[in-house]
């Protein structure tokens, strides 16, 4: 005789649907949290820097969206402003900058030339930024108006917020110490 | 005004300064022979009645197509007589190197490098001969006339700076 058991409908607790859960939760959370704290390294080379700085000062202020903090030292940074024209002697100098960033980070192309050399179609210019690092968010214009950047960073921020965040299990960290 | 100048040049160095004629902006110019580059500056510097003390711009032409192709102009300054002149030395394709002229003015230093940069027009005697603008790596001179319109160059490593320390920092810095 089956016990009443047997047939009792159970809650069906899978783990990987737990985990789904746990992990949108956390995701939704870390997204918030960086979203409105996209700390910036401004890699400033040109013209654009300009509205660059009307972009961070008072009218248009970027502060706004919590992007307000330039941080002078990429270690410090989260998004990677690249403002200006890149040309192919300060490529190299470019891709040290982004590597010294740590993670997670984000590259914003500000400008058309940083986006895809412009009309800087000569011997010198990189044509565009992504011929060296990975792009997140081009900004088109010449140089783009303050609304513009703007819009760039919200669709960064909307990025931001959607990102998945996995869980894993922490691997020991192996020390150099014997 | 400084057509006194080109006059006592052809004077003094008959043959090697030749074809004078006033240019477009009012500056008197000749062409020298290219031996004679250096010749003629040193005079023009140390002469008390011609006393060119600047060499405000050094460059080069490429006339793609004719014979000879290259051309390096000297534009000259006296401030002490508010004298201005030009003078333009051919140089062939197949002979592109001129005797430098940083021992009369040191600041043609770089301006010949720009000529070496941009147009491989070479200097003897130069005292840093590298490249101005470009990096060392970097395939062919720019502003000739055959350079590619849509040449790419090859992207390069960053080099190492010797004088910038990386290293870990002194004890008791972050």
């Amino acid at each position: 005789m089956a016990s009443e058991l047997d047939v009792v409908p159970g809650i069906a607790t899978r783990r990987e649907e737990a985990t789904g859960f746990f992990q949108r939760m956390v995701s939704k959370g870390l997204g918030w949290a960086r979203k409105n704290s996209l700390w910036q390294y401004p890699f400033v080379t040109a013209c654009c820097g300009m509205e660059y700085m009307s972009v961070s000062s008072a009218r248009y202020d970027i502060a706004r969206f919590g992007a307000e903090v330039p941080r002078f030292s990429p270690r410090q940074a989260d998004m990677l402003l690249v403002v200006g024209t890149v040309n192919c002697k300060q490529a190299p100098i470019l891709q040290r900058v982004y590597e010294q960033m740590s993670e997670p980070k984000w590259v914003v192309a500000f400008g058309v030339c940083a986006s895809s050399g412009g009309f800087y179609d000569n011997y010198a210019t990189v044509q565009g930024i992504d011929h060296v690092i990975p792009v997140d968010i081009y900004i088109p214009g010449c140089p783009p108006r303050p609304e513009q950047v703007l819009d760039g960073l919200m669709l960064l921020q909307r990025k931001v917020q959607n990102q998945q965040h996995k869980l894993i299990d922490r691997v020991p960290v192996p020390t150099l110490a014997k | 005004m400084a057509k006194v100048v080109i006059e006592a040049l052809v004077a003094r160095f008959p043959g090697d300064v030749y074809d004078p004629y006033e240019g477009a902006g009012g500056d008197d110019c000749a062409f020298v022979q290219k031996s004679k580059i250096v010749e003629v500056c040193r005079f023009l510097k140390t002469d008390p009645a011609m006393a060119f003390n600047m060499a405000p711009y050094i460059t080069a032409v490429d006339y793609l197509g004719a014979e000879p192709r290259f051309e390096v102009v000297y534009n000259l300054l006296s401030t002490a007589h508010n004298h201005r002149i030009r003078l333009r030395v051919k140089v062939p394709e197949a002979d592109l190197e001129l005797e430098s002229v940083t021992t009369v003015w040191r600041g043609a230093n770089w301006f010949e490098r720009y000529c070496l940069d941009m147009y491989g027009i070479s200097f003897r005697n130069h005292p840093d001969p590298r490249r101005l603008f470009m990096y060392d790596e970097f395939v062919g001179h720019p502003l000739r006339k055959d350079y590619p319109l849509r040449g790419r160059q090859p992207l390069v490593p960053e080099r190492e700076v010797k004088d910038i320390f990386r290293g870990p920092g002194p004890v008791g810095r972050d």
